[in-house]
Parts: C-alpha cells; structure tokens; sequence
C-alpha cells in the first residue's frame, strides 16, 4: 500500500514541480505565473467545453502510450509511434476510398482494422530489426517513423489526392456513414471508448493472461526467460506488433472522427506525446488513463495560453519537456530515498562492487 | 535531361553534401566523443534544435555570426550537461532521459524561438569551392560553409586526442569498462558528465551550421531528426571521428538528393526523395549490425549495443 502511494506521489510532485519551473519562466517572459496556472486548469478542466476538447485529445495519447508501453514491457523503447499513427490513417483513408464497404459500423470497424494493421505491422518491423539484425529498436522506430512520414506526404499529395483539396493536400473524405461520431451529441467521439478499452484490456491482459506474464518475464528478465524457454522472439513481435496496432487505430481514430480524411493535420505529435504519457505512467496501460487525460488537458489548454495570455504555443511543449525531465530524476530520486532507508543494503552493494573490480 | 541539367544535378548533389553534412558532421562527433564514454545522448536532436535557435538569436541581437556559433554551441553545452548530470542519477535510464531531453530541447527552442521566425540572422561566411566553373549553378552549389573546416579539424583533433592523449584514454576507459576506471580511481560519472557537455558543445556548432549557413533561417521544422540519425551515423562510423567525416557528407549528400531534382526540374517523389537517407541508415544499419553480437569498435558500456 505505502508502495503504491509512492508511485503515485513521485509523478504528482514531479507534475507539480513541473507546473512551478514552468510558472517561473513564463514570469521571466513577463507573464503573470497565477494567470497561466489558472488558465491551464480552465483550459483543460475548466468547463463542459474544455473537457470535450481535452478527451478529444486524451483519445489518441492513451492509443499512442499503449504503442510504447506494451513493447516497453517486453523491454523495448520504441518511441516511433508517430509513423504508426501516420500509416493508420492513411491505411483507414486509403481503405474507404479504393474499396466499397458496408456503410454501417462495419464499415468503420473494418477501417479501423486496416489502420491497426498498418502500424502493427510497421512496429512489428522495428522489432524484427531487433531480432533479427541487433539493430536498437529506439532509433530504428523514429527512422521508420520519418520513412512513414514521407510515404505519407507522397501519397497523400500523389496518387490518393483528392483533386478537390486545394490548399492543403488531403485524401478523398471518408463516406459519411464511416465516420466515428460524438458520444450523446458531444464533441467527446467513440475513439476515447476505444483508447480506454484498449488501456483496461491490454493491463488485464498483461497482469492476469499467461502470454501477458511472459511478455512481463521477457522484459523483466531476459535470462530468465530464455532458461524457462519462453519463445522470446514471438512474444517481443507480437508486443510490437500490439503496440503499434494500438497506434495505428489511434491515426485511423484521428482520420474517422476529427478530420474526415488523412492530410498532414494527422502529423500533431501525438506520437511523441505517447512516449511521454506512457513513461509518466510507467508502462502502465491502466495508468495511461489518468495521465492521458492530463496530457489531453495541457493540449487544450494550450490555444488558451495562447489567445488569453499571447504566450506561444509551444509553451505547452515547454511544460511537456519539464514534466518529462522531472518525472526521470524523481526516478532518480526514488533510488537514492530507498538506499538511505536500509543502509546496510548501500554496505553490502559497494562490498559487492569492489569485488567486480577485483575480479575485473 | 541536358548536359547542363546533369552538371547542376551532380553539383547540387555534392555541393548539398557538403552544406546538409555539415550539421551531421558536428552532432555525430558530438555524439561520438558522448559515446566513447559509454553513453548514449538522444537528446542531441534537442541539443541540435535548441543551440540553432540559439546560434540564430545570437546573432541577429549580436549582429555577429561567429558569437552566435558560440551562444549556440554553449546553449547545446548546456543541455547536454543536463543530460549528463540526469544521467549520473542512480536508476536514470540514458535513453529515457534522451527523449525527454529531446522533448524539453525542442519545445524550449519553439517557445523562446518564436520572435526569431520572420527577422534575418548575419549569417556564416562561405567559402568559394566553385570558383574555377564558368557555370553559375555549379558556383551557386559549391558555397562552403566556413564551419566545416573547422569540423574536419575538429575530427582529426578527437581521432588524436583519442588515441594519444591521457583525456582521450580516459574517456574509452569510461567507455569500456567502468569497473576499470573506478578501479584506478577516477569517476566514471564525472568523466561521462564531461564528455557528454563537450559532445553537446560540438553539436551545438552543428545547431548553429543549421541557422546561419544553410538554410540560414530559424524555423521549427528545421531539423527533423538530424541529432538522431547522428546515433546511427555513429554506429555506421564504427565510433571512429575519421570515419563520422565520410559518413556525413554521404548522408548530407542523400539529403540533397530531393532537393537538387527538385531544382533540375524533377518534381516526382520529392517527399520521397526526403526519406533516402533514413532509408539508407536504416539499410546501413541492416548491413553493419549483426546478430546476436555487438558491433565492431563499440564502447563495451554502451546501453543502446548490450
């Protein structure tokens, strides 16, 4: 129990911390630090408004967070998950526009899956590279993400350019009867069912399933794994290939119910963002929930900061970046806290260390 | 296409690498010196975004080019120290910590960066390469970019002081066993935290190539993954200074492939195009990497090999 509250104390101070590095340079730049506090939380929370806009964007970061967290478990850093999410979307676009579907659920269901199989698979690539060629998955995902970006912005421009988008390249607008809707007339779609679905499911699979426990054995201890002869490979490709379904449907999501068709709006950071979410809530899928929320709400805030209080709009990522940074060092943090705590533990690790090196 | 197309084409193309290299020349030393000491800094993509914001800001309120290298080049010290300092944290991860750097680097660079879109920075001096041509294109194309003289000395300076210098022995010892360096007194922590600084103050010269040279303006789509594909360059470069030279003009060189089509007249694929060189990392990657085994020349520490 007491272990629980510190893992979730850790993050709330580092968030809080966060809110006061951030209120201290905004100050700098002149603005009144209490004025921007207040405006994030009436941005993110304040009203009805402000919730519909902040689950809007909470939908894509949980779908987004899943990509890094199930491979995570696996004991992979995939930070990739905007390429996933690029080609899910335009696999859902590209889907509706070449081949006649149901126009009912179906139809969006089956749009959806093509998006999920677009970034599975894509992921699932990261991971094979991994397997097969020992290459590290954390560079070989962002690569494949800025290869998917460019196939993205080719065809959209290219071959699936509706002539009618003028100004900004976009695909053949989805047929109406696809699109994801509002959940009871609000701007809140189906996708935020989805993203929490996906969460709650997922960390029920992982903590009661047997494939889940040896996703966690393979990630936690390799060498573990391997002496009891789980099928290491199998299970990391299909954590990919999860994770990157996950991000997949979250583009197929973004195209279906916000932008009606796939042009470079999709390209939002969504995918970056995950990474971030995913780490705050510590791989946790059920985690994500919460801190997706939160990081939906600083995502709506930010058009706020910007009109009300004329900050840029990148001030919002400066928050990101603080929150990320502090949530690592509380990590840090934790470590030393629990060493002091059994000094003897300290003793006998150092014993332990001069040992290494003798034997060194 | 004509003759005079081919020569602007392979000009473009050479004249590019040297220009779109430039950068990668600076971030994969950078990242190469961080690696030696075993390890790794993702967060030379913020460092990168961060010290070109910067390097432009200084010089536009400077009005002088080469003070803004150094703000640039101090500002990505900076960063990378904080990378290096977060790291030395006991259950830090390095490569978590590199994202978040990258994150935090990016959207500081955006946020104070956002008066320096629409103004002109002076800019870097270039040197001619392509005087002895009487075809304009190709005089256009052959613009040096005055740092990269510096970075080629840079180089054959790291591959010496590697190779002969006590700092540089110290530094592949951190690198390949931490054991050792603890052994025979040193801080391995201390010695990472310092190659990680000066990683971040070459990579911030690359942050400042980027702005004052080529395209010579500050904007945030100004480095799309650069200070990442510098990671691989180092692992394609074998973590040899010498070998990161050739391995950034090559990647310079695809990276100016889109752009001197483009120019020809080819208009085709240019998004496309764009990708080659992620693609050819990635291919590198394939062909380099073997399974099962860490790459030849590796720091032994390194996390990102094990």
């Amino acid at each position: 129990m007491r272990n629980a509250l510190r893992e979730i104390a850790l993050p709330v101070f580092a968030i809080v911390a966060a809110l006061l590095l951030f209120g201290l340079l905004v100050a700098f730049a002149g603005v009144d630090p209490v004025a921007v506090w207040v405006t994030l939380f009436k941005g993110a929370f304040g009203d009805w408004f402000s919730w519909q806009n902040t689950l809007q964007r909470a939908a894509p970061l949980m779908l987004t967070a899943l990509c890094v967290a199930i491979p995570a478990r696996a004991g992979l850093v995939i930070i990739g998950g905007e390429g996933a999410l690029v080609l899910g979307g335009l696999a859902c676009a590209a889907l509706a526009h070449a081949v006649p579907l149901p126009a009912n659920v179906i139809g969006t269901v089956l749009v959806c899956i093509a998006g999920a199989f677009a970034g599975g698979l894509w992921i699932m690539l990261a991971g094979r590279l991994r397997q097969y060629r020992g290459i590290n998955e954390t560079i070989s995902s962002l690569l494949l993400a800025y290869i998917a970006i460019g196939i993205f912005k080719h065809l959209v421009e290219g071959v699936l350019r509706d002539p009618a988008s003028l100004n900004k390249p976009s695909t053949y607008p989805l047929p109406e009867a696809l699109l994801i809707g509002g959940i009871g007339g609000s701007d809140i779609h189906w996708g935020l069912v989805i993203g929490i679905v996906a969460c709650i499911g997922l960390g029920l699979w992982l903590r009661i399933t047997a494939s889940g426990f040896a996703i966690r054995v393979v990630g936690g201890n390799p060498r573990t794994a391997q002496l009891v002869g789980l099928p290491a490979t199998k299970l990391i490709l299909a954590a990919c290939g999860i994770g990157g379904a996950c991000a997949g449907v979250a583009g197929a999501v973004e195209v279906a119910a916000v932008h009606t068709n796939a042009n470079a709006s999709l390209i939002a950071g969504y995918g970056y963002a995950g990474i971030l979410v995913s780490f705050i809530a510590r791989h946790n899928p059920i985690a994500i929930i919460p801190v997706a929320i939160l990081f939906g709400g600083f995502g709506a805030a930010g058009s706020l900061l910007q009109r009300r209080l004329g900050l840029p709009d990148a001030s919002v990522l400066v928050l990101q970046g603080i929150a990320f940074v502090l949530i690592l060092a509380s990590e840090g943090l934790r470590m030393i806290d629990w060493k002091k705590l059994s000094a003897k533990t300290i003793a006998a690790g150092s014993a332990q260390k001069t040992n290494t090196v003798e034997a060194a | 296409m004509t003759a005079d197309q081919w020569v602007a084409l392979v000009a473009g193309i050479v004249g590019g690498a040297l220009r779109v290299g430039a950068p990668f020349l600076f971030v994969s030393l950078g990242e190469c010196l961080t690696e030696k000491s075993g390890r790794i800094n993702l967060g030379l993509e913020g460092v990168l975004v961060l010290s070109a914001m910067a390097a432009f800001g200084g010089a536009y309120f400077t009005g002088s080019p080469w003070l803004g290298v150094l703000i640039g080049a101090c500002a990505g010290a900076a960063l990378a120290l904080l990378h290096g300092l977060l790291c030395s944290l006991d259950g830090v991860n390095d490569v978590a910590t590199g994202i978040a750097l990258m994150l935090f680097g990016t959207g500081l660079a955006f946020y104070l960066g956002k008066p320096l879109i629409q103004p002109q920075a002076p800019q870097i001096p270039a040197i001619p390469l392509g005087d002895w041509s009487d075809n304009p294109v190709v005089r256009s194309a052959l613009q040096l970019n005055a740092l990269v003289p510096v970075g080629l000395l840079l180089a054959v300076f790291l591959w010496w002081g590697f190779a002969r210098t006590r700092a540089g022995l110290l530094v592949r010892m951190a690198g390949d066993s931490a054991n050792a360096t603890r052994a025979l007194g040193y801080s391995v922590a201390g010695i990472r935290i310092a190659a990680t600084t000066a990683g971040g103050f070459i990579a911030g010269l690359g942050g400042a190539s980027l702005t004052l040279f080529y395209p010579g303006s500050w904007n945030e789509g100004i480095s799309s993954g650069q200070g990442l594909i510098a990671v691989a360059l180092v692992i394609f470069a074998r973590w040899s200074p010498l070998r990161c030279v050739g391995a950034a003009f090559l990647f310079g060189g695809a990276g100016a492939i889109g752009p001197a089509l483009q120019s020809v007249g080819v208009g085709w694929g240019y998004h496309l195009f764009n990708t080659v060189p992620y693609v050819l990392t990635l291919v590198i990657l394939v062909i380099t990497c073997k399974p099962g085994s860490v790459a030849i020349g590796s720091p032994g520490e390194l996390s990102s090999t094990r």
